[in-house]
C-alpha cells in the first residue's frame, strides 16, 4: 500500500486532487490491512517459524553436551557430514563450469540447437529426483547399459576419459588465450590447425602415458559409480544442474555483449575479456547461483537416496543419515543433525538476502528480464 | 619448415602413445598375479551385509561379537557395513550392482530374485541349517491399553467399530505376511477361498491409510495414535510395547504365519572381492549358540530348539503356519494374492 502511494505521488507531483482520489482508491479500511498481515504472519508463523524453532529446541532438549555427543561421537553421524561436505562442492565445482559455459553460449551465441538447449538445462527441475537417481541406476547400475562393462574392468576407461579430457582443456585454453587481433598473433597462435592436432594429441598421449606408467588406475577392478562415491556426485550435480545457469542467462542477456566486445576491439584475448569483463558484471548473479545451487545440493535427498545404497559410515548423506536416525528412533540424534541441515538453511538465506542489498540491480534483474525477452 | 615441424610433432605424438600402451600391456601382464595373490592372506577385509529396515539393532550386536571372535580364529580384522531398506528396495539395489557379501532380507522372494539374476546360485536355500533360517518372526497384533476393542483372533479384526493399521502389502514385507496370515488364518482353520476372500475385504475396508513400510505404520499407530490394532512384526511388536510404557499391549492370535527371512551368500560379489571364506563364516555363526542369544534377545524366534524354550516368555506357543499351506511357495503367493491382477486388486480400493 505504501508503494501504491508513492508511485502516486511520483506519477502525478503537481495536481494534489488526483493524490487524494487515487489514494482513497488504493487505500484499504485498517482492519483489512490489519487482518491480512495477522493472517499472513499466523501462516508463516505456523508453517515456517515454529517448525524451523522446533528443530533447534528438539535438538537441544536434552542439553548442548547431548547435542554435541550426537553430533559428533557417532562415526556413522561424522561420517555423513564429512561425506556430504566432500559431495557438494565437487557437485558444486562441475556446475559452476557447467553453468558459466552455458550462460555464455546461450547469452552470446545464436546457433541451432539453442532453444533446445534451454529447454534441457530446466529438465533437472522438471524431473522428480528420483526418477533422476533411478536414470543413473539404469545407465551404470549392473543391470543397465554399462553396468557388465563397468563391472568387469571400469577402470579402463579411466585413462581416455581423463586424457581426452585434458586435450579439450588444452584446446579450449588455446583459443581463450589466442590474441584475438590477427595481426598480434605470432609463432604457434598463427597455425590453429597445426597446434589442434599436435598439441591435442601430445596432452593426450601425455596424460595417457603418464596415467599408465604410474598405474594410476586399479587394474582388474571394477570402478563402481553407483552405491558409491561417484555416483552421490553425480545424482546431486544433476538435480542442481540448472541453478547457475539459470541465474546467468538473464543476467548476462540484461547487460549485453557491448563492453566484451569493446575490451576485444581493444586487443583482449577470451581469457582476458572473461575475466576482466565478462567475470566482475556477473559476479554477483554468479554468487547468488552458488548459493541456491549449494543449498539444494546440500539437502538433496531423493535422486541421493537412490543411488547411495544405504551403507551406515560409507554412503550415507546428511539428509539418507536423518532419515535413518529417525526411524531408528533416535529422535534427539536426528534432530541434532537437522539443526545442521536448518543451519546451513539459515545461514543461506542470510547470504542471499546480503547479496540483494548488495547488488540489488543485478540480483534483482533476473525476474525482470525473464518475460522481457533475450538481447 | 611448418611441414617439419609437423611431422616431427606427429612422430613424437606416436611414440607417446606406443609407449603408453607398451606400458599398458606391461602393467596388466604383471596386475593379475597380485590380485590372485592379495585374497591369500588379507589382514583386513570388509564385509557388507544388505538387510531390511527393523534388523539394525540385531545386526549390531551380531557384528560386535563376531568380529572378535573372527579375528581370534583366523587373525582377519573384519569390518562389516550394515545397509538397511524396504526389503524389495534392496534386493533390486545388490541385483542393480551394490556390493552385498551377505544378505539377510525379509523374505525368500527378495533372496529368490537376487538368485535368478545369477547373483548366487540356485541351491542357496540348502547350503545353510534349517533351510538357511538362522531365525523366524511372524505377526501379531498390537492394541492399545486394557485391550478397550477386545481383539484376541483374526475375526475380531472386522467387528464394526476396528480400526487397523497395516502397511500397504504392495510395497511391504510387513505388509504382505499380514494378508498372508489374515488369510491362512480362515484357510488353515478349515475355510474356505470364499470366506477368505469375504474376510480380507472386510479387513482392508478397516484400515484407514496403508503406509509404505514397516516403520511407517509403526509411526502411524504409535505417534500419530490412529487405529486400534497394529499388525507387526513381532519383533517390532515387542519393541513398540517397551517403548509405550504400558499404553499398548501383546496380543498373540491363536494362528499366524511363519516369516522366514532367509539369508544367503552373494557368489557373485564375495568370488569377486575374495570375501567368500568370511562371509560364510559370518552366516555360519548365526547358528551358534551365543548368536541365537542375540537374536532371541531381539524377539526373533531362534532356529535352535533349546534357546527358543529358554526364552518361552517371550515366545508365547501360537500356531505357525508354513507359506506352502496357502500357496505353492512364495513366489506363487506373492503372484496369486499380491501381484499385479491379484486378489489384492480384486479387493482394496482406495479410501476417498
Amino acid at each position: 500500500m505504501k508503494t501504491g502511494e508513492q508511485i502516486g505521488i511520483s506519477k502525478h507531483p503537481p495536481d494534489g486532487q488526483e493524490i487524494v482520489s487515487e489514494r482513497r482508491a488504493q487505500k484499504d479500511p485498517a482492519w483489512v490491512q490489519w487482518s491480512l498481515t495477522a493472517i499472513a504472519l499466523v501462516v508463516v508463523g505456523v508453517l515456517i517459524v515454529v517448525p524451523v524453532v522446533n528443530v533447534f529446541a528438539e535438538a537441544l532438549a536434552d542439553g548442548v553436551g547431548v547435542y554435541w555427543k550426537n553430533l559428533f561421537a557417532d562415526p556413522d553421524t561424522l561420517q555423513s557430514i564429512t561425506l556430504t561436505l566432500s559431495v557438494v562442492p565437487i557437485a558444486l565445482l562441475a556446475n559452476v563450469l557447467f553453468g558459466v559455459s552455458a550462460a555464455w553460449a546461450i547469452s552470446r551465441f545464436s546457433f541451432p540447437g539453442r532453444t533446445l538447449l534451454v529447454a534441457l538445462i530446466d529438465l533437472p527441475f522438471a524431473v522428480s529426483p528420483v526418477v533422476a537417481g533411478l536414470m543413473l541406476v539404469l545407465i551404470f547400475g549392473l543391470q543397465g547399459y554399462l553396468g557388465e562393462f563397468l563391472r568387469r574392468d571400469g577402470y579402463s576407461i579411466m585413462p581416455y576419459l581423463i586424457s581426452t579430457l585434458g586435450a579439450v582443456l588444452a584446446i579450449v585454453g588455446y583459443f581463450l588465450f589466442r590474441p584475438s587481433n590477427a595481426h598480434a598473433r605470432r609463432g604457434l597462435w598463427k597455425h590453429p590447425f597445426l597446434v589442434l592436432l599436435v598439441g591435442g594429441s601430445a596432452v593426450f598421449g601425455i596424460l595417457f602415458f603418464v596415467q599408465d606408467y604410474w598405474t594410476l588406475w586399479p587394474v582388474h577392478k571394477s570402478l563402481k559409480i553407483i552405491f558409491a562415491f561417484p555416483g552421490l556426485v553425480l545424482a546431486t550435480a544433476f538435480v542442481t544442474f540448472p541453478f547457475v545457469a539459470r541465474e546467468l542467462i538473464p543476467v548476462m542477456n540484461a547487460i549485453g555483449p557491448e563492453e566484451e566486445l569493446a575490451a576485444v576491439s581493444l586487443g583482449a584475448n577470451g581469457w582476458q575479456m572473461f575475466w576482466h569483463v565478462t567475470l566482475p558484471n556477473v559476479k554477483w548473479g554468479l554468487a547468488y547461483g552458488v548459493i541456491l545451487c549449494n543449498a539444494r545440493a546440500i539437502g538433496e535427498f531423493g535422486a541421493v537416496y537412490v543411488v547411495s545404497g544405504h551403507i551406515a559410515g560409507k554412503t550415507d548423506t546428511m539428509p539418507l543419515r536423518i532419515e535413518k536416525l529417525f526411524q531408528e528412533y533416535n529422535l534427539p540424534g536426528a534432530f541434532a543433525l537437522a539443526s545442521v541441515l536448518t543451519l546451513v538453511a539459515v545461514l543461506t538465506l542470510f547470504a542471499k538476502s546480503k547479496l540483494e542489498r548488495k547488488a540489488p540491480s543485478v540480483v534483482s534483474v533476473p525476474e525482470a528480464n525473464h518475460t522481457g525477452g533475450q538481447v | 619448415m611448418i611441414v617439419n615441424l609437423r611431422s616431427v610433432a606427429v612422430l613424437a605424438t606416436s611414440l607417446l602413445l606406443m609407449g603408453g600402451c607398451k606400458a599398458r600391456s606391461e602393467a596388466s601382464a604383471e596386475q593379475p598375479a597380485a590380485s590372485v595373490e592379495s585374497p591369500k592372506a588379507p589382514k583386513e577385509l570388509e564385509l557388507l551385509n544388505v538387510s531390511y529396515d527393523p534388523t539394525r539393532e540385531v545386526w549390531r550386536d551380531f557384528n560386535n561379537t563376531f568380529i572378535p571372535v573372527y579375528e581370534k580364529e583366523t587373525g582377519t580384522k573384519l569390518s562389516i557395513k550394515q545397509s538397511h531398506g524396504g526389503s524389495s528396495t534392496q534386493a533390486r539395489a545388490v541385483i542393480d550392482g551394490l556390493e552385498a557379501d551377505v544378505v539377510t532380507l525379509a523374505s525368500y522372494l527378495d533372496t529368490d530374485a537376487i538368485s535368478k539374476k545369477g547373483l548366487i546360485k540356485p541351491d542357496w536355500l540348502n547350503r545353510l541349517p534349517n533351510q538357511s533360517l538362522p531365525y523366524t518372526s511372524t505377526i501379531i497384533f498390537v492394541v492399545r491399553k486394557g485391550n478397550p476393542k477386545g481383539v484376541k483372533d483374526w475375526p475380531d479384526l472386522v467387528k464394526s467399530g476396528v480400526e487397523i493399521v497395516t502397511p500397504n502389502p504392495k510395497t511391504s514385507g510387513n505388509g504382505y505376511l499380514a494378508f498372508f496370515s489374515a488369510w491362512g488364518s480362515v484357510t488353515v482353520r478349515g475355510g474356505s477361498r470364499d470366506d477368505a476372500v469375504k474376510f480380507i475385504t472386510q479387513l482392508y475396508k478397516h484400515v484407514p491409510v496403508l503406509d509404505s513400510g514397516a516403520r511407517g505404520a509403526t509411526t502411524t499407530f504409535v505417534q500419530k495414535k490412529i487405529g486400534d490394532v497394529h499388525l507387526a512384526w513381532e519383533n517390532e511388536a515387542h519393541l513398540e510395547v517397551l517403548e509405550a510404557k504400558g499404553d499398548l499391549e501383546l496380543i498373540y492370535p491363536p494362528i499366524s504365519i511363519r516369516a522366514e527371512p532367509h539369508v544367503a551368500v552373494v557368489d557373485a560379489n564375495v568370488d569377486r572381492k575374495g570375501t567368500r571364506e568370511a562371509a560364510e563364516a559370518y552366516l555360519k555363526y548365526a547358528y551358534t549358540e551365543a548368536a541365537q542369544e542375540i537374536f532371541a534377545k531381539h524377539y526373533y524366534r531362534p532356529s535352535n530348539e533349546a534357546i527358543l524354550k529358554k526364552h518361552a516368555d517371550s515366545f508365547p506357543e501360537l500356531k505357525l503356519f508354513a507359506i506352502t499351506e496357502i500357496a505353492k511357495d512364495f513366489s506363487e503367493a506373492h503372484k496369486q494374492y499380491i501381484g499385479e491382477g491379484g486378489v489384492f486388486d480384486t479387493i482394496y480400493k482406495p479410501k476417498k
